[in-house]
């Protein structure tokens, strides 16, 4: 099918971009356009105005912040995976990325946009909670921080308010002790998957993450699990233990579902905890 | 309408365009380019896949209004290519296409894996090409000439490059991608 008509400006500045959301009519930001032009193109989004932030040269750099990296909404998936830049991740956001639809859809798709379009079978959304990441909203009041664990409301659903963009997402730096782990359930490679998991410990940082993904909703933490983790090893997270702590937190998923999702989450701490 | 330039094969593109036009539309409407092809329009099949700067994009999610100073490059913009037309021949030596539908986009995933994993074994070329759909071959023959060509590249001359892999853009005037070239044009044909 082909898009339903609509307006389109390209503006150059953050500010100019906000300007453009601010005016008449219902408007979407256009990031890289892999999520939302299927959505335009199967007329399930029917938006007044796109306003394309691609042309802001500033949303695609990645920036050293001392403790974090600061990393522009407009920074591609293949510039992740193909890792130009040290980001002090020991290599989760490259493996993250090299996992996401196909190559010609991660030269364009991005970062920022696929977290502000916070599709809970998304990658960037489950890997960025496990990581503590921080998303950065710039509006007519300047920018404010928030974590991506407040910042992801629900399937598709997120703390932005009207007139409000993403504008950048803030990496803490893991220690050298840090370990992670990332696995999804995927039918087909470059689908979306059936489930997510994401581990990440570190120990200097005193940080334990166990978030599980591709619910019906946003990613779900499981703290208490993961500093069961972190104290006691991988012999205190077996599959059952991690299919019981899910069982509590989500408890409307159907067997099936409990299973694929705990089988996930089992693998990434596999991942992070092997010896 | 919104007036745009770009550059498709080549050449220099002025046109004017609806902001809801994508760039496959574009491309086969206004430029009768139909070459890219349109299967399902939603960034499944990868029929539509053509090199947008350099890098493989799909057309059908990107609108032509947002191409405005872009260089395309379409499956009918490689004469002369001498990676593509070894590639062109091993998808015929091997059976890579029965109708033709995904070939295009085959042939332009299939030339930018070749580029950019030049090391890659099958199973990588298989995770490779899962974003372009083939309902005729099983996909046997699509590899197998992706193979072929591989092997025709001498692994001396393939060691990647740090800075090749750190900036597509830049990738086209590589050392690595002049060693290649060299060593495809070299060869006589089959």
């Amino acid at each position: 099918m082909k898009a339903a008509a609509f307006d389109y400006v390209a503006p150059q500045t953050v500010a100019a971009a906000l300007d453009a959301l601010d005016a008449e009519g219902e408007a979407r930001i256009l990031a890289g356009g892999q999520s939302l032009a299927p959505l335009l193109n199967l007329r399930l989004a029917t938006p007044k105005r796109l306003v394309d932030i691609g042309r802001i040269a500033a949303l695609r750099r990645i920036e050293d912040r001392g403790d974090h990296h600061r990393i522009g909404a407009m920074v591609t998936h293949a510039a992740i995976e193909d890792g130009g830049m040290a980001l002090a991740d020991h290599g989760m956001l490259a493996h993250v990325a090299a996992g996401i639809a196909y190559r010609a859809v991660r030269n364009r798709g991005t970062i920022g946009g696929s977290l502000a379009h916070a599709d809970p079978s998304g990658d960037w959304p489950s890997a960025l909670m496990a990581l503590d990441a921080r998303a950065v909203a710039a509006g007519r009041a300047g920018e404010r921080e928030i974590a991506i664990r407040d910042f992801l409301r629900g399937a598709f659903a997120t703390a932005l308010e009207p007139g409000e963009m993403l504008t950048a997402i803030l990496l803490p730096k893991l220690s050298a002790a840090a370990r992670w782990g990332y696995y999804k359930i995927v039918r087909k490679a470059g689908e979306f998957p059936e489930a997510i998991g994401a581990a990440l410990f570190d120990s200097e940082r005193r940080r334990a993450r166990i978030v599980i993904g591709a619910l019906g909703s946003a990613p779900l933490p499981l703290d208490n699990l993961a500093a069961r983790a972190a104290e006691k090893g991988i012999e205190a997270v077996a599959l059952d233990a991690v299919e019981a702590a899910l069982r509590e937190a989500a408890p409307d998923l159907d067997r099936i579902a409990l299973r694929h999702h705990a089988v996930a989450a089992r693998r990434a701490i596999l991942e992070a905890l092997a010896p | 309408m919104i007036p745009i330039t770009l550059t498709v094969n080549g050449r220099r593109v002025e046109a004017t365009v609806e902001p809801r036009t994508h760039l496959a539309d574009f491309l086969r409407e206004q430029q009768r380019l139909t070459g890219t092809h349109l299967g399902c329009e939603q960034g499944v099949c990868g029929a539509c896949t053509i090199l947008l700067d350099g890098v493989p994009a799909r057309a059908c999610l990107a609108f032509a209004v947002a191409c405005d100073g872009a260089e395309i490059r379409t499956v009918e913009g490689f004469d002369g290519d001498p990676l593509m037309a070894r590639l062109r021949e091993a998808f015929s030596a091997e059976h890579a296409l029965q109708c033709g539908f995904c070939t295009p986009g085959m042939l332009i995933s299939a030339y930018d894996l070749i580029r950019r994993l030049p090391e890659a074994d099958e199973a990588r070329i298989r995770r490779e090409l899962s974003g372009n759909l083939c309902r005729c071959t099983g996909y046997v023959g699509i590899v197998a000439a992706v193979q072929r060509v591989l092997a025709e590249v001498p692994k001396a001359a393939t060691a990647p490059s740090p800075a090749a892999e750190a900036s597509p853009s830049a990738r086209a005037d590589t050392p690595l991608w002049g060693k290649i070239k060299t060593a495809l044009g070299a060869k006589p044909k089959a």
